[in-house]
């Protein structure tokens, strides 16, 4: 589709105001996190605050009576172990259903993929159950174990997976390498791009469930830092300014991490990562 | 056993190892696939039934197995005369019904101008995707301020142009639905467009070029050739937006619990409510089942008119 480049730079224009509009709510959030309390609310909005009380606001979140940053660090122990341990299961199985040879394995892999059809949701009451026989309830172990399978991951490592050629595998194969060692050495290293994308999913899910936390966690030490969105409301309900530099300090790392990897994310997003 | 079979006669056939490299490589790739698989049979199908077996019994986590006491059928005959539960379907279903084509429709169309209209592509594609990775819940504390209803900016706004009366939102049993549609349309319009992009640049520059050549005009490449194309996109779109409209939980969860008086309950939070707060199990696994029981349905209407059209 051929276009005249003024054309094009009108459209251009009008999407970006489009685009300010968008994500207005965003540049809201961290232009109310800057403000003293009082002006806030005050309208017609003033996006750029008057007074600053960026860094009052930001210690009472992090200083104050929510136990902001062990939250924080719950939240990132529970993705980064989440996301390694799915790593392995997922690049374990994405290599076996790819590259390796046994009965019945389209089979298993159909099978595999049609459990997604299984919603978390409708799981949730009998899970509960099986956690609490476990003796798992209320610790972070039960998340992580519930948090370490997911199918549609498992899918795009092994779409990518069975774009690796059969000669490294054979050539492996040929030097005298062992399973192990050919998808230690030669396939994961291979897959690189797909384990960033699998990577920086998982992490980004792990990070903003609420459901899992809110079910199988009870001691606020235990809290994710989406529980802790939740104290923080309840307990600062009228000073919007430190709510909202809560919103901020849960968001905006999370944004420098989706910044720097777009690419990752959009492209397994795009290739099936369907949230389960 | 290499030298064992050297001592055979010639005519014997020689006895292979068991373990050749054949029956080797399947067993280390079952044992492979093994975690995975097993992990989601014991996290995921396992639990289904489970949940099924509760969903004909009474029981309210106290007293352990024994205290479980089988009910037949009714849980399903309560449910089915549960207003509550009657109610958080007819929510589920117009939150479904607006929030999945409007966020289809607005992600198609940012996709076709992002495609090939505008100059700075990866800039609007992160700039759109933002709201669908931020986190739901400070998402939610962001609108709740927003959506405040005497001093928050969108009633503000409503009131300097003119509306001497704007809703009160998520206190209003009338609009608090809307408000959630409204953030969850806006969380989703940036996942439809990556979909959406993802399938424009698989359609072929040379289509256009043979239908420029023939004189077709803009609206008609548009009509005859992208949007046609983009069928299958169109398809893994509904049936990914539905079922996740069916699982809407975080929003109602942390904005309004539901309420006020039920107005934006949902399926999933009425299982939560159930299960977790009044601890009636079997209650909420029958819930479950329905849940189950609904996306399956409609994943495969869908899957059906889809084979239909292609």
């Amino acid at each position: 589709m051929r276009q005249g480049t003024t054309g094009k730079t009108i459209v251009t224009a009008i999407m970006a105001v489009f685009s300010i509009l968008f994500i207005s709510p965003l540049i809201w959030m961290v232009s109310a996190a800057s403000k003293f309390e009082k002006d806030v609310m005050a309208f017609p909005i003033r996006w750029i605050p008057r007074e600053w009380n960026f860094i009052e606001n930001f210690k009472t979140v992090w200083m104050g009576d929510v136990p902001f940053n062990l939250h924080y660090f719950n939240s990132l122990k529970l993705a980064v172990i989440s996301t390694l341990l799915t790593l392995l299961f997922s690049s374990m199985a994405g290599f076996s259903f790819a590259k390796l040879n046994f009965p019945f394995k389209n089979g298993a892999f159909i099978l595999l993929l049609s459990f997604f059809l299984i919603p978390n949701e409708a799981t949730l009451v009998p899970r509960f159950i099986m956690i609490r026989w476990l003796h798992l309830y209320d610790t972070h172990a039960s998340l992580i174990l519930m948090g370490a399978f997911t199918i549609p991951l498992t899918f795009l490592m092994r779409q990518f997976m069975m774009g690796i050629h059969q000669e490294y595998i054979e050539a492996g194969k040929m030097d005298g390498a062992g399973i192990f060692r050919i998808y230690w050495q030669i396939v994961l290293p291979m897959a690189k791009p797909i384990i960033a994308t699998v990577g920086i999913l998982k992490f980004l899910w792990t990070w903003n469930d609420y459901q899992g936390p809110l079910i199988f966690l009870m001691d606020p030490k235990l809290f994710t830092i989406t529980l802790g969105m939740q104290s923080f409301n309840d307990i600062y309900s009228t000073s919007y300014a430190v709510v909202m530099m809560a919103a901020v300090s849960a968001i905006i790392p999370l944004l420098i991490l989706f910044i720097l990897l777009q690419r990752q994310v959009i492209d397994g997003i795009a290739g099936g990562g369907v949230k389960g | 056993m290499a030298s064992v079979s050297r001592d055979l006669g010639a005519g014997e056939t020689r006895r292979r190892p068991f373990w050749t490299n054949r029956r080797k490589e399947a067993a280390i790739g079952i044992a492979f696939a093994a975690p995975e698989f097993l992990g989601i049979v014991l996290l995921g199908v396992f639990p289904l039934f489970f949940s099924l077996y509760l969903s004909f019994t009474e029981w309210n986590l106290v007293g352990g197995l024994k205290a479980i006491r089988f009910v037949g059928l009714d849980n399903y005959v309560a449910l089915f005369q549960d207003k509550t539960f009657y109610l958080s379907l007819k929510n589920n279903l117009v939150y479904t019904i607006i929030t999945v084509p409007v966020s289809m429709f607005i992600g198609f169309v940012f996709a076709v101008l992002i495609h090939s209209k505008v100059y700075l592509r990866d800039y609007f594609k992160v700039v759109f995707f933002i709201p669908y990775i931020a986190t739901t819940v400070a998402v939610a504390t962001v609108f709740s301020a927003l959506f405040h209803p005497s001093s928050g900016p969108v009633n503000n706004l409503l009131m300097s142009l003119g509306i001497a009366d704007p809703p009160r939102w998520l206190g209003s049993t009338d609009f608090a639905l809307w408000a959630i549609i409204i953030v969850a349309v806006w969380q989703g319009i940036g996942y439809n467009i990556v979909i959406y992009l993802a399938g424009l640049t698989t359609i072929p520059e040379d289509l256009y070029e043979a239908a420029e050549i023939d004189g077709a005009s803009w609206l008609q490449r548009f009509y005859r050739i992208t949007l046609p194309m983009l069928g299958p996109t169109t398809f893994f779109l509904s049936i990914t937006a539905i079922v996740a409209s069916f699982k809407v939980f975080d929003l109602v969860a942390f904005l309004t619990e539901g309420g006020p008086n039920n107005s934006t309950n949902v399926l999933v939070y009425y299982i939560f409510e159930e299960g977790f707060q009044n601890f009636r199990m079997g209650y909420a696994s029958a819930l479950s089942w329905m849940l189950f029981l609904i996306i399956a349905v409609v994943t495969a209407v869908t899957w059906k008119a889809q084979k239909k059209q292609f």
